[in-house]
Formats: structure tokens, sequence, C-alpha cells
């Protein structure tokens, strides 16, 4: 299984026949759900759903299983999934929750070997070569960012400077002085990064990077198109949670059409989120995964909330693994703004189709009186901006009438200062919904 | 012929005009001139200083948007329909005037110093020449602030 640098395809796994991948599937689903049968947890989830391995006989009767969502893992706190013997546990990562704790998530050292690999498979499947020299921005603890990119780098052999997250102008200088090739972190992050070496003075494009993998939040292409033009290098996407594992679920190969999905080590189900049933290719929906190796802390059928669409059809890369869109959302992030479902993808889709508008922003939420009202606010690019109040009105009209055009409902768009909204290190956040919980409508199911 | 102002980006809130003035403040900047202008969202102040290039520097380097534009600085007898005789010299000639504010003025039966902001700062020049309208450098601009 020797890393090929020709064809740049890391596991072999990744090129199996779709008929052959579907009977390695439906073998290694029976084990998983047995293996998850030990916890209580999925004991009692199987036992009602009147599921037992066996009765597993093609890959559709997945859907006799019911679903696993985040408030099951924060009702199990803090390790009630753990189908090993406590002693097995080679490593805890755990994902900040927004109510307080964390979600914990266990590693066998077997699961710790495979999802080294994994994160393998998209590094290389980028360009990620073993003379490179890898800078990643990720925080290292229990974020599964950090670790999960350094295992695979040093897996595929590359060198790495773990800088972790924060302090970004020392971030810039270590860049320039010690000339790595490529560059992991958050795409926000990136531009952030970017940003701060131009403050410097400096041409962030000089910093002689190559490309970046970069994940761990959505992004856009036109992001993407901002941030090659801006550090002078490729972006790849890739995709990962940890309650699945963590970075290394998808990543994107050369073609840069889709993240493939390591379907040998996952199921995936793209669902619609309100009547939970299965969504056509081509078409966004929730993605849930089951797990079909991990030892420490199987799932089964987890609702991620992250809104995407999937491509089974061939790449010519050669991978087999069906492809996934972009993250364009959060089935739980999407708000509702007087009865209309809003993503916050949308905004940023508006906010670039207007020339000038960078694709910093905030939208706040509120209902001040019986009606919801929706603040967006931009920051202006200092090349955009006219001592021409005329053509400020102008600019801000043109968000507005983007916004509307594309959700359907009227804004208010506000103009701010650049750097004026903070720039997330970790995940941006870009709702700030001030309604009490529960007002709108309908919540996801 | 022509005088620099600084324009700035302001955001409305508390607090948002003050900042700028006093980094200009702290870098013993003297604003000899200002107008501002206002939406219900956010405003663009604009100012003149005798030095705009350092003015600008300090202004950037706390955060501010700042553009450099130039702008006219125009003598007009102060008295009754001095102003409307110094756009006479537009009359005709399509050119737009984007706003106008005083630099010096309140002497009375003497001259005020008008900054003008005009689409073409040459053209309109030179218009106004022809119709015996002083237009100042810099220098003469800087002298009837007292500056």
């Amino acid at each position: 299984m020797a890393p090929s640098a020709e064809n740049r395809v890391w596991d072999p796994a990744e090129l199996l026949p779709r008929a052959r991948l579907a009977e390695l599937q439906l073998e290694r689903l029976r084990a998983s759900v047995s293996r998850a049968g030990v916890t209580p947890f999925y004991d009692g989830v199987l036992s009602r759903a009147g599921v037992a391995p066996g009765d597993l006989r093609t890959l559709d009767d997945l859907r006799r299983i019911p679903f696993t969502t985040k408030d099951d893992l924060r009702a199990h706190y803090p390790l009630g999934l753990l189908a090993v013997p406590r002693a097995e546990v080679a490593r805890i990562h755990g994902s900040s929750g927004t109510t307080g704790k964390p979600t914990f998530v266990a590693y066998t050292h077997g699961d710790l070997e495979r999802w080294s690999g994994l994160c393998a498979r998209f590094l290389v499947a980028g360009g990620l070569r073993p003379d490179h020299l890898v800078h990643v921005a990720f925080g290292y603890g229990l974020f599964t960012g950090g670790f999960g990119l350094h295992q695979g780098i040093e897996r595929v052999g590359a060198g790495i400077v773990p800088v972790a997250g924060g302090n970004t102008p020392r971030q810039v200088m270590l860049l320039r002085d010690l000339r790595p090739d490529v560059l992991v972190c958050t795409p926000s992050y990136a531009l952030h990064i970017a940003e701060v070496a131009r403050a410097d003075g400096g041409d962030p494009r000089e910093l002689g990077l190559a490309f970046g993998h970069f994940g761990g939040e959505p992004w856009t292409e036109e992001m993407r198109f901002e941030i090659e033009r801006e550090l002078g290098i490729r972006a790849f996407n890739n995709y990962g949670l940890s309650e699945v594992i963590g970075p290394g679920v998808s990543g994107e190969c050369a073609a840069r059409t889709g993240m493939h999905v390591a379907e040998d080590h996952f199921l995936v189900e793209c669902v619609d989120p309100w009547t939970l049933e299965p969504v056509a290719d081509g078409e966004v929906g929730e993605l849930v995964f089951t797990s079909l190796t991990k030892e420490a802390m199987p799932i089964l059928r987890y609702r991620t909330r992250d809104l995407a669409a999937l491509d089974r059809s061939p790449c010519p890369c050669g991978r087999t693994g069906a492809r996934m869109s972009r993250v364009v959302g959060r089935s739980d992030d999407m708000f509702i703004v007087r009865g209309v479902n809003v993503f916050p993808s949308q905004i940023e889709e508006a906010l670039l189709r207007v020339e000038g508008a960078a694709p910093h922003y905030v939208i706040e939420i509120a209902r001040p009186g019986t009606l919801d009202e929706a603040v967006v606010r931009v920051e202006i690019r200092p090349g955009d901006f006219s001592d021409e109040m005329r053509h400020m009105v102008a600019l801000r009209d043109r968000i507005d009438h983007e916004i509307h055009s594309i959700t359907g409902i009227r804004m208010t768009v506000e103009l701010v200062a650049p750097s004026a909204l903070g720039r997330s290190e970790g995940k941006a956040r870009r709702v700030i919904d001030h309604r009490r919980a529960g007002v709108p409508g309908r919540d996801p199911a | 012929m022509k005088l620099t102002q600084l324009s700035l980006f302001l955001e409305n809130r508390p607090g948002a005009l003050r900042l700028p003035c006093q980094v200009l403040g702290l870098a013993g900047i003297d604003i000899l001139s200002m107008s501002l202008a206002d939406t219900q969202q956010f405003g663009i102040l604009r100012i003149v200083v005798k030095d705009p290039d350092r003015a600008r520097k300090v202004l950037e380097e706390s955060g501010c948007v700042v553009k450099a534009t130039d702008v006219l600085a125009v003598e007009v007898p102060d008295r009754a329909g001095g102003l409307a005789d110094m756009l006479g010299a537009f009359e005709g000639s399509g050119l737009s005037i984007e706003y106008i504010y005083p630099l010096a003025a309140g002497h009375r039966g003497k001259t005020a110093v008008l900054v003008l902001r005009v689409e073409e700062p040459e053209r309109a020049a030179k218009l106004l020449q022809a119709r015996q309208v002083r237009v100042l450098t810099r220098e003469q601009a800087f002298e009837a602030v007292g500056a």
C-alpha cells in the first residue's frame, strides 16, 4: 500500500468498483451494528426498532435503524456510547458544545491508525508529497482538526510546523521564515493570515505557499477564489466532524468537483431535514453518516445537520467514492425570517454578486415588535470606499437588492468599517439570533 | 491649483466621529475645515488638513478607511449673490457639482473660500478662471484660514 506519487492515490480502496464497494459496505455494516449493540444506548435503539445485525440483507435495510442525533450524544455524556473497555481507549477528542459541555468521542489505536490514513487520502489527493513542509494552524487539543491533520501529514511522511491557532502576526512571521509549501487551517483564517501579511506591508503571495487544505467550517467557491488570489495557491476543501471521526470523512481530489466520501469507512445518506426521506442525487439535503469500521465509538445514522448534495457519477480521477458538494449551510443554522427559510450561504452569494462587497458579514435577527427584523452588517473594503454618498448608497442598495432577489425577503443592510466584525480563528459565527428560542414557525425535525 | 481632501468612512454609532478626531489631535494635525455627510446608517467625514499624507497614514494606522480626493478652493465675494455668480461659470458646461462646504468664511464684506468637489477639477478650474473667479493654490488656501 505504498503511496504513489504518480497517480496520487493513497489507498487502493479509494478505487474499488462500486459493486465490490457495496459488498464490503454491507459486510462492515453488519459488524458495525454488532459493535454498536454492546452499548446500552444502541442496544435499546436497535431492540426498539426490532433490528438485529443479521436482518441487514441489503444496504437499504440501513433505513430500518433510527437516526442518532447530537442530543443523543449529550444525553449520554461523557462516554455513554463507548463500545470498548476503557482500557482500550487510545485518545479522546471533543467538539465544543454551544450549551457548555463538549461532546466527547473516543478512539482505539486501530481507530487512530484508520483515521490518519483517511486524512492521508485527501492530503495526497491534493498533492501532498513526503518532501513538503506543512504549516498547521488548526488548534491542537480536543478539536479533531489539529491532531487529525497532523497525523495524516506524518503518515504521508511530510514535514510539519505545528503552529496551532492564534497570534496571526507570529504565524505570518513563521510562514515568511520557514517557507512551508502547504497551509492547513480554516478558510476564514487563511484569509485573515493574508490580510495580516498584507497589513504588514508584504505581499501574501510572496510567502511562497503552493497549496492549502482548508476545512472546519463551511465556505464558498468565491472564498476559494479569494484565498487562491490572495495567497497565490491552490485551495482544497476537506470535510469531517468529530462525531463521525474528524477530518478525513471526505476530501477533494485534483478535479475539485466535490469531496470524495471514504465510503469504505462511512455510509453516507442525504435526507430532507423536515421529512427525513432521502433526497435525489444532486439535491441539497442533510448528510447522515454511519461508521463502518470505528471500534471505540461506532455511530449509526448520525444526523450531521450539515446541508450538502451528493454526486455518485464517475469522477475523472478514478476514485469511486461518492462526491459531496460543499456544505451550503446547517439545518440548524438555517434561520426563518418572517416565515421564510434563509441560509447564510444565500447572503454570501448576494454579497459576492455585488462587486466590492467582501465576504465578511454578520446577520443579526431580532423581533422588536411583532415582526422579525434581519440586519446584515457588511464590511466595506478600503478600495470600495467612495467619498461620494451616492456611490456608497448605491453599493448598499445593490446588496439590498441582491439579498431580496435571492432570499425573497427584505433585510436591513448596514455598511461597517473593515475589521469591525470579529474574525474567528476557529469557526466563523455568521448568524446572531436575538429572538427567544422556539419563536418562528417550525424547527427541523 | 488643487487641494487634497480626505474622506473617512464612519459607522453610525456613538464615538465613531470622535475616534479619527482624537487620532489627528494626538498627531498634532489641525483640521482646517470639515463637512459631515450622513445617512441613517453611515456617514462620510470630509476634512482638509495641511499635511494630508501624514494625516492619512495615522488615520489608516488606527483602522480608519480613508480616501484622498482632489477638490478646488475657490474664492467667492461674501455678499448677496456671490455664490450664484460663481456657479454661473458652470452654466451650460454639463459639469456637475458633488458638494460644497466652506473653508474660510464669516468675514462679511470680504471674501469667503469654499471647497468645491466637482467631477472634473481641471476643467472646472478653467471655467472658473474664465469667469474671473480666483481658484486658490494650496498655500493661498491655507493662508486664507490662517494656517
